[in-house]
């Protein structure tokens, strides 16, 4: 079976009910993750530098522009949600 | 010019007319950078007949894509795509997209020519499918219309056709639009106006947890310009059409994260639970020993079209290998699950499958490739479980439907024109209409027909009396601190739709259904509240969802006889 915990670096949904994890220490707040939304879920931070606010989590359609266009690697981070996550094993392992 | 819509067609027409120096405006709901299905990337363009390594012509084609669907299909949309897409992928090029192997990572294979350096898909004889690196395209396409000089309008939502006199089927001069940020209210003016707002979604599956997931297409594609365009008075054809649902992020896995045989993994080698080759066979059920031969057209066949799980009744003409159906294997004692073999295959075919498509297409460089590689996963060494047979990643109710696998649309004329003068249609607008050559091809081509029609057109006013109704409806729900929210109505409208126009269509039902609509558009539309402009994008969608649902039910109310092509 696939190591769960592996996948399991993301945020708990318990703790961020959102397809997106912002590290705030990472995050420089330019906003351009925001800007390529084309759902549009984010809202920028009231105060300048400060991490996107995830207004409205439940509209992603997880596709990762937002990932992409992040200028600071692992400050922005895009998890499926938990009943989407699929399957794989080692070709020899038989389990 | 007004182009409505700034996904990859709309991006098209809007290039196409500026070309020609006249002055475009762009309004998209999102962001027009990365709007749209293919925003996100796109692995592989069809129908590029005439490049130079194709074996098959632009009308050998195309009249291979009518019959394979029983005559329902959009000759004239996919005849363009097969004029004119292979010159839209070079006009992408120049513009900074990647369409060759440049970097030679692919020499030598079996799939690459070594002039071009093109890299071919599926019928590796025939070569007129490209593998390309569509993560390069849209922004490409997006700069492009900045450097013409087109207006373009982002975070704003096309809501309704202005016409001549503010008349129901007259000739259409402008339309009407909401920014979902500031709540702003636009009255456009046009000569000619291309609609390019892709195809209704969410009419019969809604996810109230998920609801960016319901669809495989973006969840604000919803379908708005068929909305508005039926209440102007449009033409359709085919919106009977639904299938069973193949397709949603929710109720299945992430497309092309699973593993399959088809589309992007096309032809991927399988394995069932204990490690047993899945055989593949031709269209005469020969059995194919190679990797190789399923890139073949059979023995004595022309060509063949995408590997099967295109077409839902393919002709024996067309079809493409495959593996056994799911059934016939069981029969044969191989055991579920089954699992992708990338392993298993030559390495070139692995590092195109892994690593090129999904990569390129679109939702997967981040999501799978990144995600599944960070997580763990290497093609060289690990098997990708199956949820699905065909490309299929999920199984779903009888009941559960999607406009999908050539859908109903727009009507349109030699020239993408609908019946409304100055109103053009492109891209998934149009009835019978997929993929992305197909809406680049269509967009640059009604962009161009719609110029035309702009620089003879006489001037006329804007109704304010029109625009002011418009104003009227769609402010209302901003208004409103309590009643009824978006999420609440689509899925009343969703959980109608499956009941009264799921796999068995009758009158009884379909008036049913119809009434049912009626119901929820005169008691529960009033009631939709929505807090802020982004809410009020989120209600006028759901608006539209439900207008095309009834437009669905009417259409289907029209037929009067079972139809196999239809799936009615």
């Amino acid at each position: 079976m696939t190591d769960r915990s592996r996948l399991g670096e993301g945020p708990l949904r318990e703790e961020v009910p959102a397809p997106l994890f912002i590290d705030p220490e990472l995050c420089t707040g330019c906003n351009l993750c925001l800007e390529v939304c084309q759902v549009d879920l984010m809202l920028p931070h009231p105060e300048k530098g400060g991490p996107p606010i995830l207004r409205y989590p439940e509209e992603c359609w997880y596709e990762g522009s937002c990932v992409e266009v992040c200028p600071v690697p692992g400050a922005i981070r895009l998890v499926h949600p938990p009943a989407n996550r699929v399957n794989w094993k080692l070709k020899e392992s038989r389990s | 010019m007004l182009v409505l819509g700034g996904g990859i067609a709309g991006c098209w027409a809007a290039i196409a007319a500026a070309r020609e120096g006249v002055g475009v405006t762009l309004v998209e709901k999102g962001a027009t950078v990365s709007s749209g299905a293919a925003g996100s990337g796109c692995d592989h363009w069809e129908s590029a007949a005439t490049n130079p390594c194709s074996g098959v012509t632009p009308e050998e084609l195309t009249r291979a894509m009518i019959a394979d669907h029983g005559g329902y299909n959009n000759g004239i949309s996919h005849y363009i795509e097969c004029r004119e897409g292979y010159d839209r992928l070079l006009d992408l090029e120049a513009m900074g997209g990647k369409i060759r192997d440049s970097e030679d990572e692919f020499a030598g294979a079996e799939f690459r020519d070594e002039k071009t350096k093109f890299l071919f898909a599926y019928d590796y004889v025939n070569r007129f499918t490209l593998r390309v690196w569509g993560t390069t395209f849209k922004s490409a396409l997006h700069a492009e219309c900045r450097r013409l000089g087109v207006q373009v309008i982002d975070r704003t939502m096309a809501t309704s056709l202005l016409s001549e006199e503010g008349r129901q089927g007259g000739r259409i001069i402008g339309a009407t639009a909401v920014n979902g940020r500031t709540g702003e209210f636009l009255v456009l003016r046009a000569g000619a106006t291309v609609l390019a707002m892709s195809r209704p979604t969410r009419i019969w599956l809604f996810s109230t947890g998920l609801p960016g997931l319901s669809e495989f297409r973006p969840p604000q594609c919803t379908g708005d310009g068929h909305a508005m365009g039926w209440k102007a008075g449009v033409e359709f054809t085919m919106m009977e059409k639904s299938v069973q649902a193949e397709w949603s992020g929710e109720r299945s896995y992430p497309p092309y994260g699973t593993g399959n045989t088809h589309n992007t993994w096309y032809a991927c080698s399988m394995v069932d639970a204990e490690g047993r080759e899945i055989p593949w066979v031709d269209r005469d059920g020969r059995l194919l020993e190679s990797v190789s031969e399923r890139y073949r057209p059979a023995p004595g066949q022309r060509f063949f079209i995408k590997g099967g799980g295109e077409s839902y009744f393919p002709l024996h003409d067309y079809l493409g290998p495959d593996t056994l159906p799911v059934d016939q294997l069981l029969e044969q004692g191989f055991k579920l699950p089954f699992y992708a073999d990338l392993p298993g295959m030559p390495e070139l075919e692995r590092r195109a499958i892994w690593g090129l498509m999904v990569g390129e297409e679109g939702k997967t460089k981040v999501p799978i490739l990144q995600n599944y590689t960070g997580a763990g996963f290497d093609p060289d060494t690990h098997l990708l479980q199956s949820y699905g047979d065909g490309w299929r990643s999920g199984a779903f109710l009888p009941q559960e439907r999607q406009l999908f696998g050539l859908p109903g649309g727009m009507m349109n004329d030699w020239e993408l024109r609908t019946n409304l003068e100055g109103l053009f249609a492109a891209g998934d607008q149009l009835f019978a209409s997929n993929c992305h050559g197909h809406a680049a091809a269509t967009g640059h081509y009604a962009g161009r027909h719609a110029v035309e029609f702009a620089m003879h057109a006489a001037d006329a006013p804007i109704s304010a009396e029109q625009a002011e109704i418009e104003r009227d409806r769609i402010m209302a729900p901003l208004d409103r601190k309590r009643g009824l929210t978006w999420k609440e109505l689509n899925a009343a409208v969703a959980r109608q739709m499956q009941h009264h126009c799921g796999a068995f269509k009758t009158a009884d039902l379909l008036e049913s259904g119809l009434a049912a609509l009626d119901d929820l558009e005169e008691h529960e539309v009033p009631r939709l509240r929505a807090g802020n402009p982004h809410e009020l994008i989120r209600t006028l969608e759901v608006m539209n969802i439900l207008t095309n649902a009834r437009l669905i039910l009417h259409a289907s109310l029209a037929r009067q006889a079972s139809s196999k092509h239809l799936q009615w």
